[in-house]
């Protein structure tokens, strides 16, 4: 049908995306270009907030937590619900060896927000600047054609993206933010090294025993797998539980006693230390408190669970991904379309908007330098900026799972100590928060 | 009207350059510049509306130490006394140069391809355009900082520079000798409505604008042109009559140093081929110093000169305190009209009527040279 002459074109479905286009449309030197978001699902309107929680959360960092609210999505999600946690307690199942990150300064260390709510507020901050952001719902890209390098006589030196219903679109830049399995990542012809953890992670809402302050997160590595609960509310929590297929079929399937019963075991069962690395903890422990005695976090155990919510288990696979290359001529490729990272360390969704918070930056430089959007010297910029960030933490992530799959003395003793020692010092915990909350 | 140049004829294959074009006629004269480029031949002058620019002609003939004089006598020659206050009787465009860029039209946009160093050159360029015109407005629009700007860009080439500053909201006018490079840039550019009707391209030279306008742009761009032009001097007095008192001219060019020649010439050209070999000629780079007098003699006060350096391995440009290799250079045209030597002396304080003075025997001899 039409050509629709476009400056920027997002191809995505989620969260990214949505706050890409949003962030964009925010920064003042992109005031004459038109964005346009396809996604490839409905509209999702809520006229009131539902009172059941959603099972699916993220863990959003502050540093993302700026970047929602410098476009203005930060104060719809306040408007709904979040809850803010202050301290994360990570621990093994096979020692004693614990981590506790603190703020002291009394901060929020990062904000636990339902992935509905935060699609929901990013949608309706997108209606409040529709003027400039278009968006097509129900729209999916089914073919792209890609300019040559360099100019060649007659033939369009723009990205042209035709849609289902036969439409073509031509855009200075493609952003591609349509998740792992990225469509236009697979067209552009961009390497992606992946494989699959042989585990899927095991999602639930869960209703806590009894009332409590509730605003620390939990995170225990098991030998199958690390499980986590997440503060929802006083009586909420939010579980992933990441474990062999198996296992997880299992937990999805199994009534929910004994679900609940699996779970509060997970948590507290020492089923797992054995003689020898408790001797070998406690050894480190009295050599940590000799030479720093100040206070030692002794291990506390988190709140226990009564229910489920009905409906509300579900489990998905994982695995890890990264793009060779996060940019081509007038494409750029952010959030899970370049990098799939495992859910232990929360940082999914906060390395994607740490990519839209670099790619605007970038974009907005160049269009401040009247550079054509699409140009590479710009996106090079973008990529080398965020390859750096992510490949370190996708390698930390995957080296912890690879570390703690193990109940192997040699390893298990080796992680111990670790823990503790990294515990003991505090200016390289307060680096790896700073790291964490970027 | 258009008017074809006459050509040597004794050999040499001296190219005719300066080539008038009216819009309209465009593909006729495209069809003529073409031949005249490569042919020998001559051409019948078919003389209209403007008479003194044949005499022009005939000077450009007589100054350039290139041409032969054998085709002279075949030249329909109107006299005219001319009323302007400058002599624009010389032309600036050195056709030796034409031929060497004319080679590598088509390569332009080729963001990796010989012409890269130009296009990471914007990085520089463009910022210092942008915030030396923008210290000279009260407010701007967000996203379009040059809206309601004229901007001339002699010697734009393939409009690696023109485009940018188009995008930031000013109405260019791009020129340039070499007519294969306008026909690139037209290309270019057609590709993005926005673009295609803030930019307007034109290959002529920079007297044929003089002629048609003065005091029309608000600013002057003339990067990596000047270390090009036959004859600084008029070049920049055209510069200046075609600015708006109060406009700026923006240079950027080579300095004449032994480190230029080592690097720039030596180097870049001949050892790293970083610049395409015979791009440039030593003896026509231009230092700072005589840069600054010329453009102060003219009336164009210096705001500010800074060095920029290139890293050949990385690819980017970085401004630097060091001017001996490539440098650039901000003007403004003094707010008054007339010939900036009296005013000096009425306007300004007792310190600087001593300067004046001194100007106006400068001037006084200046004059007495010609």
């Amino acid at each position: 049908r039409g050509m629709m002459g476009q400056k920027a074109v997002l191809g995505g479905v989620w969260l990214p995306s949505t706050s890409s286009a949003k962030q964009q449309r925010h920064d003042t030197h992109f005031c004459d270009k038109k964005i346009l978001l396809l996604e490839a699902g409905p509209k999702k309107v809520w006229e009131k907030l539902p009172e059941t929680y959603s099972n699916r959360v993220s863990s959003i960092s502050p540093g993302s937590a700026t970047l929602l609210s410098s476009f203005g999505a930060w104060d719809h999600i306040c408007n709904m619900r979040y809850r803010a946690f202050r301290r994360m307690q990570v621990w093994d199942a096979c020692s004693e060896a614990l981590i506790m990150f603190d703020k002291d300064n009394l901060d929020d260390m990062g904000y636990i927000v339902e992935n509905d709510v935060i699609m929901c507020a990013l949608t309706k901050q997108l209606e409040a600047v529709s003027d400039r952001v278009t968006v097509l719902y129900r729209s999916k890209a089914v073919g792209y054609t890609w300019p040559y390098p360099f100019p060649m006589t007659d033939s369009s030196p723009w990205v042209h993206i035709t849609l289902g219903d036969g439409s073509t679109l031509q855009t200075k830049l493609l952003i591609g933010a349509d998740g792992h399995n990225s469509g236009v990542r697979q067209a552009a012809g961009i390497q992606n090294v992946s494989w699959n953890y042989d585990q899927s992670a095991v999602v639930a809402t869960l209703h806590l025993s009894e009332a409590t302050e509730n605003n620390v997160a939990w995170q225990r590595f098991l030998p199958s797998g690390p499980i986590a609960l997440l503060p929802l509310s006083d009586t909420l929590s939010s579980l992933v539980w990441s474990t062999s297929h198996e296992h997880a079929a299992e937990l999805v399937s199994m009534d929910e006693e004994k679900f609940v019963d699996a779970i509060n075991s997970a948590f507290w069962s020492d089923a797992n230390h054995t003689d020898f690395i408790d001797s070998a903890g406690a050894m480190l422990q009295y050599a940590v408190a000799f030479l720093k005695p100040t206070k030692v976090s002794a291990r506390q155990l988190p709140p226990s669970v009564a229910r489920v919510d009905a409906r509300s288990r579900m489990s998905f696979p994982l695995g890890l991904g990264h793009a060779a290359e996060y940019v081509r001529p007038r494409l750029a490729l952010i959030g899970d379309a370049a990098h799939r990272v495992h859910p232990l360390a929360g940082q999914g969704v906060n390395m994607g908007f740490g990519d839209i918070s670099s790619l605007v930056h970038h974009l907005s430089a160049a269009a401040f330098n009247g550079k054509d959007l699409g140009s590479m010297s710009h996106l090079t910029g973008y990529e080398t900026d965020r390859q750096r960030h992510n490949t370190a933490l996708l390698a930390a992530t995957d080296l912890l799972k690879r570390l703690y799959s193990t109940s192997a003395t040699p390893l298990v003793l080796l992680r111990t100590w670790g823990l503790q020692a990294t515990n003991a010092v505090s200016p390289l915990k307060e680096q790896i928060m700073a790291f964490a909350s970027k | 009207m258009w008017g074809g140049s006459k050509l040597s004829c004794s050999g040499n294959r001296f190219l005719g350059v300066v080539i008038s074009r009216y819009r309209g006629t465009q593909t006729e004269c495209t069809r003529l510049i073409t031949s005249a480029v490569y042919s020998e031949n001559q051409f019948s002058w078919t003389p209209q509306t403007k008479p003194w620019v044949f005499s022009e002609y005939r000077i450009m003939w007589f100054k350039s130490y290139r041409m032969t004089f054998a085709c002279l006598n075949r030249i329909k020659i109107y006299r005219y006394p001319w009323t302007r206050l400058y002599s624009t009787s010389r032309t600036t465009v050195d056709s030796s140069e034409v031929k060497t860029f004319l080679a590598l039209a088509h390569r332009w946009w080729d963001e990796q391809g010989i012409y890269a160093p130009l296009h990471s050159m914007n990085d520089l360029r463009v910022p210092f355009i942008r915030d030396n015109l923008l210290k000279t407005v009260a407010d701007h629009q967000p996203g379009k900082p040059l809206s309601g700007m004229k901007i001339l860009d002699v010697g734009c080439g393939g409009g690696l520079l023109t485009e940018p500053l188009g995008r930031l909201g000013a109405s260019v006018t791009g020129i340039d000798p070499v007519d294969e490079n306008i026909k690139t840039a037209q290309h270019h550019k057609s590709f993005d409505p926005i673009l295609d009707k803030r930019i307007e391209y034109r290959a002529c030279s920079l007297e044929e604008i003089v002629e048609e306008t003065t005091e029309a742009f608000d600013a002057v761009v003339a990067s990596e042109v000047v270390e090009h032009v036959i004859d600084l001097e008029t070049f920049i007095q055209c510069c200046c009559q075609v600015l708006k008192p109060g406009g700026s001219l923006f240079i950027t060019t080579i300095n004449k140093t032994q480190l230029s020649y080592a690097l720039g010439i030596v180097f870049a050209e001949q050892i790293a081929g970083i610049v395409p070999k015979g791009t440039h000629t030593w003896e026509k780079f231009v230092s700072p110093e005589k840069l600054e007098s010329i453009l102060e003699s003219n009336g164009l006060s210096v705001q500010s000169v800074a060095g920029m350096l290139y890293n050949p391995f990385s690819g980017y440009w970085h401004w630097s305190e060091n001017t001996s290799l490539n440098y650039a250079a901000h003007a403004v045209k003094s707010g008054v009209q007339d010939h900036p030597v009296p005013d000096e002396f009425v306007f300004k304080g007792e310190t600087e009527e001593l300067r004046g003075q001194d100007s106006t025997n400068a001037g006084a001899q200046e004059e007495l040279k010609k």
